[in-house]
């Protein structure tokens, strides 16, 4: 099927173009340089936005604790819900929506590529089994490998070779797309009813530090050559003073880092960015963080940005969800993925009158504006934790508009309107910025070659907005952008209009990309021995069940790497 | 306005009708009301398709009283969110009746099934008959209990009535089922009658009275001394010697829960620990 886009402004940063008028041609799912005018499909995008499709570099959509928090949150669903349509089946919202409805409001939004940021391995098939019934959305997911005992092992003998052959084996054993770090050592330690402080304190038993778990795992990423950088969520996060642990963290890879390429991915950064020794004293660490990012380039970052409402927070950090139930007292649960990793989940509402949640809110925002590359900060939610992914529309707004950040800041907290930053900074977003932050810079950070981009080759995933930035000026018409980014004028995913006018027009199955990673000799044998043998004496599992094969995938689409080892 | 509804079948199935409200019905024609949503199962219907509609004054200036004649018990959602105005049932009622309910007053002559007045924040709610379990109680996993306004039952109620509550009164002239004021943290519940067990569990604040025969205290509760009458509101006092009780301790409470002396003589071995 053939499709040109007609006049839109083309926002490409990949490629540089900056509001361009142009036409996209697209042919069978990919941007060409030219289709037959006569036999395409057209679409009138004049006095339009058009961009790549989005990217979400963190979005808990899917998996163990995802679902375990469907369950537990039954007030969550029951006001939000949608019928089903002709095309679209039902389902629910609000903070942990259903997989069909997870896929659809992305699609309403122009996304087309969402990365599940946590799962832990023993829960790939259970992840990989909701990724498929994701519609429209490619997706893929990192598995959880900072606290996996066979990395505390290798690291703590010196071992970086091997481990990076049995990190191998583990990405392509659960269909992953890269390495991801919660808490280095603290899951871990939690499982004995501890935490680690800093990333200089040891492991229990395997005596390893948080500092050696993140080079350790930095090199062995190097060695394979991975697409996206370690993926980390660092130590302390969500305590006071926290920020110094985040410095730090960035800065115990800071050798490794070559050619100016990142080396390291800090997600949801606005959660270890806090300053202060208690919450009494609490304030934003942003400027100390931004100052270091203005002057360094081997990190990219992820907001992971607050809103005013009621969501759920849940991450693999367990001792971190333990500190946020006693401090909210609302109903909670921990878990612990046997040897691998551990999960916690906590309904939480972020208010506006309250010092904490206003200032958190204003972190967010003051990393993404004073950080002056947005190449290396990214826009999230860290959905659901800071607020559902469909406040994006309001984020954009924030980061383009001082009068919509005005607007907010009227009704905030007094105490936190006082010392935030916010009111001194002017800077607003052009669309150009904002296609880096929303999927530009996001594909790039990712490695992902095929999108965030309209050039020649790459997935034909375009979204159109209906903002014209010729007749409008976003900093005041900030809620018309939002209005814009709420319903696309067209979402296209491989070639195909799924969304038109924000509605769903097709039901199509996205895929799930995961690295198959190949090293020069084949070690499998010694991984599978050595793992067969623990596994006997650890795991509930089988060995024999505990791969995901690619058949298990609804839509796979491996993307081949070559290792160095 | 008085606006009459006459059901026009037995419904077999559970009827939506969240538009049977003062504050919707205030100031429209008859066509207009016959013409509001309701589902009835799966299908859209309209109001006039399931209920005679009579409108016996029309008259503008006067807050809105709707009078339904005959068993409503499947419809539910009647009078959701309503800030003004008046319902009577004559018969029974479904579930889900004066949710978050803002205002005015729902009396109904009949039974009332479950989550009457659910997050209810104002207004009052008066049931002559028994009401169904989670009354006045938020919908399940949520801790949104209610926040003000008034319920009184005249006969008897199920099970967490008034789980989550933080403000406002309860008030039942009958029996209760387990687990009276679950999760409580403010507000008042009056049980006249007998009650299970369980009251009060994981309540942090406010005040349950028990007045008749209460199965057992839980044994998170410690006893905190005997009082002579207790006050329910203004102007409702009941003069008998009661057991006041304080917890529950496992969430760090303060609750008072009493309980009266006579009809429980086997809560006398608390005694000697005053």
């Amino acid at each position: 099927m053939e499709l040109l886009i007609k006049n839109g402004f083309v926002y490409d940063p990949i490629n540089g173009v900056n509001g361009e008028k142009m036409d996209i041609a697209v042919k069978d799912g990919k941007i060409v340089e030219k289709v037959n005018e006569r036999r395409a499909k057209k679409i009138d995008a004049s006095g339009m936005i058009v961009m790549p499709g989005g990217v979400d570099i963190h979005s808990h959509i899917a998996g163990g604790k995802v679902n375990a928090g469907r369950l537990m949150r039954p007030e969550d669903h029951f006001k939000d819900f949608e019928r089903k349509t002709a095309v679209t089946r039902s389902g629910v919202g609000y903070s942990i929506p259903s997989t069909f409805t997870t896929g659809y409001r992305y699609a309403r939004m122009g996304w087309t590529t969402v990365m599940d940021p946590a799962m832990p391995p023993l829960e790939a098939k259970h992840t990989h089994e909701e990724l498929s019934d994701t519609p429209i959305i490619d997706k893929a997911s990192y598995p959880l490998l900072g606290d996996w005992w066979f990395v505390l092992e290798y690291l703590r003998d010196g071992k970086i070779e091997e481990c990076a052959r049995h990190v191998a084996w583990m990405i392509k054993a659960t269909k992953g797309y890269a390495i991801k770090i919660v808490n280095p050592g603290g899951l871990e330690a939690w499982g004995f009813g501890h935490n680690v402080e800093s990333i200089d304190d040891q492991v229990p038993y395997f005596g390893v530090t948080p500092r050696e778990i993140i080079r350790g795992l930095c090199k062995v990423n190097k060695l394979l050559n991975l697409p996206h950088t370690i993926h980390v969520h660092t130590n302390n996060l969500g305590k006071p003073g926290n920020y110094m642990t985040t410095l730090e963290t960035m800065r115990c890879v800071e050798d490794l880092a070559e050619d100016g390429k990142p080396a390291i991915h800090i997600t949801h950064c606005q959660f270890c960015a806090f300053k202060g020794d208690d919450w009494r004293t609490f304030e934003s660490g942003a400027e100390e963080i931004a100052n270091y990012m203005n002057t360094h380039s081997h990190v990219t970052m992820d907001m992971g940005q607050v809103i005013f409402t009621d969501t759920t927070t849940m991450t693999a950090d367990g001792p971190f969800q333990f500190t946020l139930y006693m401090l909210s007292g609302n109903k909670w649960t921990n878990h612990d993925v046997e040897t691998e990793t551990s999960a916690g989940i906590v309904p939480f509402h972020y208010k506006r009158k309250n010092y904490v949640h206003a200032t958190q809110w204003s972190i967010g925002l003051e990393l993404a504006l004073l950080i002056k590359d947005p190449w290396k900060i990214l826009m999230t939610t860290d959905h659901p934790n800071g607020g559902p992914f469909i406040a994006y529309p309001r984020i954009v707004a924030w980061l383009m508009s001082r009068k919509a950040r005005e607007a907010t800041m009227k009704k905030i907290n007094p105490k936190a309107r006082s010392r935030s930053l916010l009111p001194s900074i002017d800077r607003e977003l052009d669309f150009y910025e904002i296609a880096i932050v929303t999927r530009a810079g996001q594909a790039k950070a990712l490695g992902l070659k095929n999108k965030g981009h309209l050039g020649v080759g790459a997935d034909a995933d375009i979204a159109i907005y209906n903002f014209n930035p010729e007749t409008m000026d976003p900093p005041r018409k900030y809620k018309a952008v939002r209005r814009a980014f709420k319903r696309a004028a067209y979402t296209i995913k491989g070639g195909q209009v799924v969304v038109k006018d924000g509605e769903v027009l097709k039901h199509i199955d996205g895929a799930t990309m995961w690295l198959d990673v190949q090293l020069c000799e084949p070690c499998e044998i010694e991984v599978n021995e050595n793992l067969k043998r623990r596994f006997k004496e650890y795991w509930t599992v089988e060995f024999e069940n505990y791969p995901v094969s690619e058949d298990y995938l609804a839509i796979s689409q491996p993307i081949t790497v070559k290792a160095d080892v | 306005m008085r606006v009459n509804l006459y059901p026009l079948k037995e419904f077999r199935l559970p009827v939506v009708a969240e538009y049977i409200n003062p504050d919707i019905f205030q100031g429209k024609s008859l066509e207009e009301i016959e013409k509001l949503e309701v589902w009835e199962g799966n299908k859209r219907k309209r109001l006039g398709e399931l209920f005679k509609v009579e409108v016996e004054t029309a008259e503008s200036s006067q807050e809105a009283v709707i009078t339904i004649h005959g068993d409503v018990s499947r419809v539910r959602r009647i009078g959701v969110g309503m800030k003004s105005g008046e319902i009577i049932v004559r018969g029974d009622v479904g579930m889900h009746l004066g949710e978050e309910m803002r205002g005015g007053k729902i009396t109904v002559y009949g039974n009332v099934l479950g989550w009457a007045g659910s997050m209810m924040k104002g207004g009052t709610i008066e049931i002559h008959g028994n009401a169904g379990d989670y009354l006045g109680a938020p919908y399940r996993g949520s801790a949104e209990g209610m926040k003000g306004g008034k319920i009184i039952v005249h006969g008897n109620v199920g099970r967490e009535a008034g789980a989550h509550m933080k403000k406002g009164m309860i008030k039942i002239y009958g029996c209760a089922g387990q687990f009276v004021g679950f999760r409580m943290k403010g507000g008042t519940i009056y049980v006249q009658k007998d009650c299970e067990s369980r009251a009060g569990a994981c309540m942090v604040d406010g005040t349950i009275v028990v007045g008749g025969h209460l199965e057992s205290v839980m044994p998170t509760f410690t006893i905190e001394g005997l009082r002579k009458r207790v006050k329910i509101e203004e102007g409702e006092v009941v003069e008998a010697p009661f057991y006041l009780f304080i917890g529950d301790l496992t969430e760090n409470g303060l609750g008072r829960l009493f309980v009266a002396k006579e009809p429980n003589p086997h809560l006398s071995h608390y005694e000697k620990f005053l």
